[in-house]
């Protein structure tokens, strides 16, 4: 070690050695201990992998359009022809609501938030399990791996946002200027996402039902969101109970900024926003609590 | 010389059933609730078992060292505690310097990514900055060797190809302090000999190494100091031969025999104990060495204690010097189809003669049942008795008259024919 020492300062002057060197040594003790008893998160750490979180979801996009011979179409085709089986079952022959809004562009602008909601949990949900290689041989912060699935569905949102213009001009709706706040509703269907993700990968390392029971729970969801139906047409006390699926705020948020529909009531939207936060705490607390474990269980 | 690692007092409890890697299903757990709400003791259905205990160690900046011990002694559990893959139960460490190991050469590589790609997705899973991947990328390239291929998928290259890649990743991440586990780097001879290779290079230039290994040769010639764990703990600690030869001395006196007189301390559980290991030759004589040319008998004894509703069997697992897996055998006869009569039972499997390689061989023994096709372990000895297979060189072996080391785990004798054309 006085060896490389020497070195050192042959190159660089004095003064600027003794500073970078006692730097380094800081930076670079790594302390490890037993789990702590009440789990946080580690945002500074988070901070310091960003970029790793960057490289784990452009794999995922660049793997995702590498392995599918139509690869950027099933982006779109999965929503739009979705939009159209329900156009046809719940729009023509059931005649749903539709917030007066023409049948099409109101499941399509609903299907695009809860397309991307419900492929982000999957995504993630399995994020840990079909990463098993990095989870045994590599330290990061595991959050990173569920973190990425919910980021990745985005690029699939983005283009699928792009028939939803297409139809906008065709059935010549105009958005309203809450579609400055369509951002905000879709980071609320991203939060959510995460907290029941957090949770459902967490039981995955332990328990491998998980798989099974997503699209499973996905399909109920679907119908308690508002996707095929408008929730403002049911009765009341109706409206309150599905208010704590965070997705009917985010749908009816979103669906106010493209299509100027009705805004979500404040009162509904603050009990999603609660719920989303109940989702993130508990998940969140899960994942940590199962994480020093999940090396050894995987 | 300044401290590289410090670890203090350091331990790791597993449940027996995590080291099993069967995971459970909802429904299994959903049983084993119910069972315990019925069943009025609350006595927990796991086994905990410490696979590192109080290990206190200080390591110094460019020391080189070894870490040896029986199967399950807790080597690797010590690297993946360093590595931080796990947690310790408790105890503390710290380490000085970044840290690298050779587990992780090659980890994230994607098949359908290009090498370029890969360079970058591993770089950054080894702990790289973008920007430091980029300065470095041309002369990471060039040290694999793959230039022409960078841009081709990694699934068309060939194993050596991918290889070199990861390694030359690896290399240019300099880390101070590089963890070792030869153990786990089974596989690839290639991959093998380049994390050999590595971690000379490493240490000639004042880094410190944690090298595990089975390879005694290799620890005693690489490493300055050892350290000998046994069943979690250090038990020795000192320059790398003396270790080295006493760990040899001991494991060999783990001997032909093992035999646990008092049924009540024996390994097992309600349904059957083990009773008896031996190594035995074609006489029945208990055998420390073998030839390699004449058959070795594995003589296991065991007591069924009630009548279970399957049938338990014989069942062992064999082990070559460097901690490969040779093989694992069970008693397949059909006695073992009905459900086993209590009563004490003695069965030898006969490991024919020209089949496994010169050398130390370990044995785990175990005592098991098989549900539909689950198989349960009812009793188990890791490193119950070892052997060492011997070639008296008198030329009618696999290696005939040649007198070198002859690779492999296993050595048959094969038939060969030649036609003269």
């Amino acid at each position: 070690m006085a060896d490389t020492e020497l070195e050192v300062r042959d190159r660089v002057p004095a003064h600027e050695t003794e500073r970078s060197q006692r730097a380094q040594r800081v930076d670079r003790v790594t302390v490890i201990k037993p789990a702590p008893r009440w789990p946080h998160l580690d945002l500074r750490e988070l901070w310091h992998y960003r970029e790793l979180l960057a490289r784990l979801a452009w794999r995922d996009i660049a793997v995702r359009y590498k392995q599918t011979s139509i690869g950027v179409a099933w982006a779109i085709l999965q929503p739009f022809l979705t939009m159209v089986v329900f156009t046809f079952v719940f729009g023509r022959f059931a005649n749903f609501p539709s917030k007066d809004v023409p049948y099409p562009i109101f499941v399509y602008s609903a299907l695009l938030p809860w397309t991307y909601f419900a492929s982000s949990v999957a995504l993630a949900s399995s994020s840990l399990v079909s990463n098993r290689g990095l989870v045994t041989k590599v330290y990061f912060p595991r959050i990173l791996l569920p973190l990425a699935g919910v980021t990745v569905p985005i690029v699939d949102f983005v283009l699928a946002l792009s028939v939803l213009f297409g139809m906008m001009v065709w059935f010549s709706t105009w958005p309203s200027l809450a579609i400055f706040l369509a951002p905000l509703f879709l980071a609320m269907a991203l939060i959510a996402a995460l907290g029941v993700a957090l949770f459902l990968s967490a039981v995955n390392v332990r328990y491998r039902d998980v798989p099974y029971a997503i699209p499973f729970l996905m399909q109920i969801w679907l119908y308690l969101s508002g996707v095929v139906y408008a929730i403002s047409a049911l009765p009341e006390r109706w409206q309150w109970l599905l208010a704590l699926n965070p997705m009917t705020t985010v749908i009816s948020g979103f669906q106010w900024g493209v299509l100027g529909t009705a805004p979500p009531e404040l009162g509904k939207s603050l009990v999603g926003v609660a719920a989303t936060a109940v989702f993130v705490v508990v998940g969140l607390w899960y994942f940590r609590r199962s994480e020093p474990r999940f090396a050894d269980t995987i | 010389m300044s401290v590289a690692i410090v670890t203090e007092r350091l331990s790791k409890q597993y449940r027996i059933g995590e080291l099993q890697s069967t995971y459970g299903t909802l429904r299994d757990s959903f049983g084993a609730v119910a069972r315990r709400l019925v069943q009025r003791d609350h006595k927990a259905h796991y086994e905990e078992i410490w696979a590192l205990r109080d290990v206190s160690l200080e390591v110094y900046e460019g020391e080189v060292l070894g870490v040896i011990g029986r199967n399950g002694a807790g080597k690797s559990t010590l690297l993946k505690i360093l590595t931080r893959i796990t947690t310790p139960t408790s105890g503390r460490a710290e380490i000085r310097g970044r840290v690298g190991s050779l587990l992780e050469v090659g980890t994230g590589f994607h098949p359908e990514l290009t090498g370029r790609e890969n360079v970058f997705l591993n770089g950054s899973v080894l702990g790289m900055k973008r920007r430091e991947i980029q300065h470095r990328f041309s002369e990471i390239v060039e040290f694999s060797g793959v230039e022409q291929f960078i841009d081709t998928p990694v699934k068309r290259y060939s194993s050596g190809m991918s290889v070199r890649l990861a390694f030359a990743v690896a290399a240019h991440l300099e880390p101070e302090v590089l963890l070792v586990d030869e153990v786990l780097a089974v596989g690839d001879a290639e991959f093998q000999r380049r994390c050999l290779g590595r971690m000379e290079d490493l240490s000639q230039s004042g880094r410190t190494v944690i090298f595990v290994s089975h390879q005694m040769q290799a620890v005693a010639q690489l490493c300055d100091r050892a350290i000998l764990l046994e069943k979690g703990s250090v038990v020795l600690d000192g320059a790398s031969g003396d270790v080295v030869a006493h760990y040899l001395q001991t494991v060999g006196g783990t001997g032909s025999v093992r035999v646990w007189p008092d049924l009540e301390s024996a390994p097992g559980d309600d349904l059957a104990r083990l009773q008896s290991v031996r190594v035995v030759d074609e006489h029945g004589e208990i055998a420390a060495a073998a030839d390699v040319r004449r058959p070795v008998g594995i003589e296991i004894g065991f007591t069924v204690l009630r009548m279970g509703e399957y049938a338990v069997f014989p069942k062992f697992k064999l082990y070559d010097a460097r901690g490969n897996v040779a093989f694992n055998a069970m008693d397949t006869s059909s006695r073992w189809l009905e459900p086993s009569a209590p009563g004490e039972y003695v069965s030898t499997a006969w490991i024919p003669g020209n089949l496994l390689n010169e050398g130390l061989i370990t044995i785990d023994v175990g005592i098991c049942s098989l549900r539909t096709i689950k198989l349960h372990p009812h009793a188990g000895c890791v490193d119950a008795v070892s052997f060492h297979v011997q070639d008296p060189g008198e030329g009618d072996s696999a290696k005939s008259l040649f007198t070198g080391q002859w690779k492999g785990v296993l050595r048959p004798l094969l038939k060969w024919t030649t036609e003269e054309r």
